[in-house]
């Protein structure tokens, strides 16, 4: 696997050989180590109380609470009977909390506190499951700005 | 009760888990490699000990982030850390913050940059290199991303390299993540609390 057969490499869209392309090259460690971690938290064998499908409804909809549309359809292919929660114009049915505690940590990050966590907990949904979903909202929130950043470079290269 | 801290300080709190941490003796063998756990290490952070209710991101989340803020070449280390406190300002992560900027200090050694950013915000007086590395770091930790084509300019401007940039966005990137876990499942108390 190379940097550009990433998540990442394929949405920041590099030309071959380009300056980018090149500093890419030399933190292709990186990009590998950030392909495992979204592996990880999208796709992990021990999935607790969250589906893949739903990690990748949740993704879908953080991605697109930051205007990464094309990261987020690129989620929402996965996210099978949970496509709905892709979408942030809808309420998340049965798993209201869960997405309005996701939506807060994705974009009001600085005011969350440990009310939001209580709330988590009072809903029934155990302390490994709030973890992982932290886990999940801050991989997104990683590779989200990292393709932002990238595709800024290449604009101001270009 | 331990006081919550709710201002930025430089002083390192101490962090406390809003869920319970795994407990060592519990611990499954997954959990005990994840956490490098051996006969002779057993010391392991209550921060770690709650990341380790999701074993499989821990374990590949460490070696990223040392490769991210460690890794030799590209931007100098202490500009790494600049990025990091860039994105802790923005998500209001005080732990980080304080980390971060005690890093930035020891790096550079000197806490003239960062005892202006407790003091005066976002806003403070820095050099044109830092100015440029910090708002690019704050726009680019908003969400959506704020972070615009003029302040990729004005990186360019002050010299930095395209390896040199990556390393920057990598940083704040990566620090939009560690945010995201240290304020979200814990709060910075005072360290004489415990």
């Amino acid at each position: 696997m190379t940097a550009m057969d990433t998540t990442v490499g394929k949405h920041a869209d590099i030309e071959e050989g380009s300056p980018l392309d090149v500093a890419i090259r030399g933190r292709a460690d990186i990009f590998k180590m950030t392909q495992a971690a979204e592996d990880a938290v999208l796709r992990p064998h021990e999935t607790g109380a969250w589906p893949h499908p739903l990690r990748a409804a949740l993704a879908a909809r953080i991605a697109a609470l930051n205007d990464e549309h094309e990261l987020s359809r690129h989620y929402a292919a996965d996210a099978a009977e949970f496509a709905a929660h892709a979408d942030p114009s809808t309420d998340g049915g049965d798993l209201k909390e869960v997405v309005a505690f996701m939506e807060k940590v994705a974009a009001q990050t600085r005011s969350v506190d440990a009310e939001d966590i209580s709330a988590l907990k009072a809903t029934g949904i155990d302390d490994a499951d709030i973890v992982r979903l932290a886990e999940l909202n801050a991989f997104l929130s990683y590779q989200i700005r990292l393709i932002a950043g990238l595709r800024l470079m290449k604009g101001a290269s270009a | 009760m331990s006081t919550v801290i709710k201002k930025f300080t430089r002083t390192v709190p101490h962090w406390q888990p809003r869920v319970r941490p795994v407990v060592l003796a519990e611990a499954t063998e997954a959990q005990l490699d994840a956490l490098k756990v051996t006969p002779s290490n057993t010391k392991v952070s209550e921060y770690v000990l709650t990341l380790a209710h999701d074993v499989e991101s821990l374990k590949v989340r460490s070696p990223l982030f040392n490769a991210i803020m460690y890794d030799e070449g590209g931007l100098r280390r202490a500009e790494r850390e600049l990025g990091a406190i860039g994105a802790s300002l923005v998500n209001g992560c005080i732990f980080c913050a304080a980390v971060h900027a005690s890093r930035h200090a020891q790096l550079e050694k000197s806490e003239e940059v960062t005892d202006r950013l407790f003091r005066d915000g976002i806003e403070a007086r820095l050099s044109t290199r830092d100015r440029a590395i910090l708002d690019f770091s704050t726009a680019l930790s908003a969400c959506p991303s704020q972070a615009t084509d003029a302040q990729m300019d004005a990186l360019r401007a002050e010299g930095l390299s395209e390896a040199e940039i990556l390393d920057l966005i990598l940083s704040i990137a990566l620090f939009g993540w560690a945010n995201r876990l240290m304020h979200v499942l814990g709060d910075p108390v005072r360290p004489e609390a415990r």
